[in-house]
């Protein structure tokens, strides 16, 4: 019998494996959806209103567009075969370099988001489990639905109302550091920690006062799901024999509710959290722009509303190739947290 | 009594339901003394397990003491909070549950656990809690117990489990254990093992037990008193042997009546009153069958692997003659329910072929069977009869769907009159046809399964456990049913059981498994009264016979 963790190892490997076809199905049709879209990014990226037949005509040969979509497709994949996702009209830089340079600012947001959505949520889903149909109940399911109703740029901008313009706490919304601060040497390009491996906490406190808004707006969207999941799975939990067993032999109430119950409740939100932490990193694109803040999301609908092939499809292989690693990250948190996953 | 452990006065518990407050337990009186073991004995519903969970405290939020005082150690149970409860919880009583796999936290080693238990009471380091629950777990005499410490509740049977809920009921040296259907749901073997397991050390540590069950025969043999329990109340309390003997109450008389024994047949199972009505049918002797006639059903050289390589079911061959009924008996993992799942053709075999009526169905795919002609011939009877019915089909409509697909029955009359006559047959009141299965008890779902299975007029039909999950009063009218319907149809019944009382009393042979082969086969009354292996010897004698005679005269 092998050991739980290398069970679990194993598991991974398979499924990483068996997602690759998927992966690449998503790249095929990614770039067959962009062909099929109307607008012709050699028009949009020549000089001007006026440029003439021959000047779209060459940014078109330029840009390989002359030739069938087959052809295009093949030398599409051999480029992406060797790691080049090509170049943007619109930055004029390669596009894996964009990505890079605003991937850390996404990621640190939604983990940022994800960190406060889940302090929010699981305390609030185990308070309502505890006394279902009270009052404390009730108030979390309005929380809840409030945060799900509103849509993340208006709680965006009303954060931004009352903390920036009536309270004066929060600083200007616009990006990840307000222009005069010195940037620290970029490390992990998540700013909060590199300003902190330089040693400065001026610079960390000016970046997380610029994180804390869009962070929270986004919060908000996803503490529901989080919060009803853990409802729901901590009353599973609450109501079984275990649960029972535990009281029978008179252990406190703190080890019933957090050793035994919230313990067995946490697995399907780890599996929750896995799925929202994907969605948001892609859904955020309003927030960035709200905030002005510089993340990958904002760059691919630019990207999307100037014809900008090769962005737009290497921002979807990137959220595809996240999808795949957050799945497995999560199978692996899965396998350490439940015994019982790896002998299946 | 002065001795008096436990003093429960007038107890009454109510809950409330969606259905307005039900009364669960309607002023009961029972005393339990220093180290007795004390049985509590009722079929479901009758308040049995919600008395032992008033007395633990742990009744669930909508359940309520109502009245009446639960006096421990002179002390109302009932009135005491927070801490001073929890002092008495795990130190001073402690429970046992039905399901163990399920009362051990899954994600938590089974030694911490116990070491939990011992920690909410002691006031030692973690080492030494450590050290306690080995200790414990030797005690509960688990093999290997340095490894079992660190193993999950998934990765040990069943009994096993149990062993390790009694370890953590016992960590504290409670004065009061409560064993809430201990062992229902083990094999009969480990059903025997853990109770005489259970019963050794609570009289080594001179723990007072009540033991609550729906088991007559297992509260006779390690109980001196047992309280006979029905809707709420108490209804007779006394000695296993004047209770078997001489019961006062009418409810006692039909729960002995329907418990059965060693010697008891079919039509005993009920009280006279209730007999009249099936008396009318006389036994048809079976014409012999025409010299050449193929057997209804021979199997050859069953085999059946799964994807792990070792057989669940190896060289398994039997015949049965039509209208013969024959029992497959075992313990859990011997291969008895893999076996009937084959003969229905609801799996396919590896090796090996089943011959129904001189033509080979073990080639038909499982997956195409229900085109063959012989679906209608072979039906099953499921085992539990909660999770087998289609909870948004009516009654209805689970015995006319089989007509409809395998009869090519249309709606409209024809169909209603088969559907009533089925119902019929099987005892089921027509004005209970529109009901959906949640609106129906135990025995009355019982009895659609059945009526769904017959509803084609099948010639052999296989019944997986068909009472496993029904009380003994409601057994006993399910299996006079099937003996009824055996003899007036000419139904072959194959009958798998853990039970050998019930499978002595209604089949004509038996067919012990273990380890997915046969180990030994013949006439019922023969094979079990005189055993030749030591198998099925074992499992004879972990049958709680209810002891008359000598034997419990000895042992009061």
């Amino acid at each position: 019998m092998k050991t739980g963790l290398g069970a679990t190892m194993v598991r991974a490997g398979r499924r990483l494996l068996s997602s690759l076809p998927a992966l690449f199905g998503v790249l095929v049709f990614t770039f067959l959806l962009m062909r099929v879209l109307p607008g012709d990014p050699a028009v949009f990226f020549a000089s001007g209103p006026n440029a003439g037949k021959e000047e779209i005509e060459l940014i078109r040969k330029q840009m390989g567009l002359d030739k069938s979509v087959p052809e295009q497709l093949v030398f599409y994949l051999s480029d992406i075969g060797r790691g080049n996702l090509g170049r943007s009209m619109m930055t004029g830089q390669p596009v894996l370099k964009d990505l890079r340079e605003r991937l850390p600012a996404s990621l640190e947001l939604t983990f940022t988001a994800l960190l406060i959505a889940l302090i929010a949520a699981v305390p609030l889903g185990v308070v309502a489990a505890l006394r279902p149909g009270s009052a404390v109940d009730h108030g979390v399911r309005l929380f809840c639905a409030l945060g799900v109703c509103v849509p993340t740029f208006v709680s965006g901008l009303l954060l931004i109302y009352v903390f920036y313009y009536l309270l004066g706490l929060a600083p200007d919304p616009t990006g990840r550091i307000d222009v005069f601060t010195s940037l620290p040497p970029s490390r992990t390009g998540f700013l909060s920690i590199d300003f902190l491996l330089a040693g400065d906490f001026e610079g960390w406190w000016a970046a997380c006062k610029q994180l804390i808004l869009p962070a929270v707006s986004m919060a908000l969207f996803v503490i529901a799901p989080l919060a009803r999941i853990t409802r729901a799975s901590m009353l599973v939990s609450l109501g079984s024999d275990f649960v029972r067993t535990a009281r029978s032999v008179g252990l406190s109430w703190h080890k019933v509710v957090v050793t035994y119950a919230l313990r067995n409740a946490i697995l399907p939100v780890i599996t929750i959290a896995g799925i929202v932490f994907s969605t948001m990193l892609g859904a955020n694109v309003l927030v960035e722009k709200v905030f002005s803040w510089p993340g990958v999301a904002s760059y691919a609908l630019d990207a999307l509303l100037s014809s900008d092939y090769a962005p737009v499809q290497g921002f979807v292989l990137l959220m595809a190739g996240i999808f795949v690693l957050v799945n497995l990250i999560v199978d692996v948190c899965y396998g350490i947290a439940d015994p019982r996953v790896s002998i299946e | 009594m002065s001795e008096d452990l436990l003093e429960i006065n007038d107890l009454q518990v109510a809950f409330t339901t969606r259905r307005g407050v039900v009364e669960a337990v309607r002023g009961i009186t029972l005393t339990v003394a220093k180290g007795e073991m004390l049985g509590l004995v009722g079929e479901s519903g009758s308040g049995k397990s919600v008395t032992g969970f008033a007395t633990t405290r742990l009744l669930d939020a909508a359940g309520r003491v109502t009245g009446g005082k639960i006096l421990f150690r002179g002390q109302d149970v009932t009135k005491l909070r927070g801490d001073d409860l929890r002092q008495l919880q795990g130190a001073a009583m402690s429970m046992i549950f039905q399901n163990p796999r399920a009362a051990l936290n899954p994600i938590r080693a089974i030694g911490l656990q116990i070491a939990d238990a011992i920690l909410t009471h002691k006031k030692i380091s973690k080492d030494a809690a450590r050290a306690e629950a080995l200790e414990l777990l030797r005690a509960v005499q688990i093999r290997d117990p340095e490894a079992r410490m660190n193993a999950y509740p998934h990765e040990l049977s069943g009994g096993m489990c149990q062993r390790v809920m009694i370890a953590i009921a016992i960590s504290c040296n409670p004065a009061l254990l409560i064993a809430d259907e201990p062992t229902t749901g083990l094999d009969v073997t480990t059903q025997k093992v853990v109770m005489d397991l259970l019963a050794e050390i609570a009289a080594a540590r001179g723990m007072a037990t009540i033991l609550i069950t729906h088991d007559l025969g297992l509260a006779a043999r390690y109980c001196r008193r047992i309280a006979v329990m029905e809707r709420g109340r108490i209804v007779e309390e006394a000695s296993p042997k004047i209770l078997f003997t001489a019961p006062q109450h009418a409810y006692t008389k039909r729960l002995v009546a329907a418990s059965p024994t060693a010697t008891s047949r079919i039509e005993d199972l009920v009280t006279e009153e209730e007999r009249e009505r099936t008396a009318a049918v006389v036994s048809k002797p079976r014409p012999a069958p025409a010299h050449g006639t193929p057997p209804l059903l021979e199997v050859r050289k069953l085999a059946k692997r799964f994807d792990q390589g070792s057989a669940a079911v190896a060289d398994f061959s039997m015949t049965m003659a039509g209208g013969e009924s024959v029992g497959l008996v075992g313990e859990s993992g011997s291969g008895k329910s893999t076996t009937s799942r084959m003969i229905c053709r609801l799996i396919d075999p590896s090796e090996g072929d089943i011959v129904f009526d001189g033509q080979s169905i073990g080639h038909v795919a499982a997956r195409d069977f229900h085109r063959s002609r012989f679906r209608k011939d072979i039906q099953i009877v499921f085992q539990d009869p909660n999770e087998s019915l289609n909870p948004r089909y009516t009654a209805f409509d689970c015995i006319a769907h089989p007509l409809m697909r395998l009869d090519g029955m249309r709606g409209g009359d024809a169909l209603r009159k088969r559907v009533e006559e089925c119902a019929e047959r099987v005892g089921l009141p027509l004005d209970l046809l529109p009901r959906f299965p949640h609106q129906l008890s135990g025995g009355q779902k019982a009895r659609v399964g059945i009526a769904r299975a017959i509803a084609c007029r099948p010639r052999l039909l296989v019944l997986d456990e068909p009472t496993a999950a029904l009380d003994v009063s409601v057994q006993a009218v399910v299996l006079q049913l099937l003996d009824r319907l055996r003899r007036e149809n000419d139904i072959a019944l194959l009958f798998v059981s853990h039970d050998l009382n019930v499978v002595r009393m209604l089949c004509d042979r038996t067919i012990v498994l273990r380890n997915g082969s046969i180990v030994e086969q013949g006439e019922s009354r023969a094979l079990f009264d005189n055993p030749k292996t030591d198998y099925t010897r074992k499992l004879v004698e972990a049958i709680p016979h209810i002891e008359t005679g000598p034997a419990l005269a000895a042992a009061l």
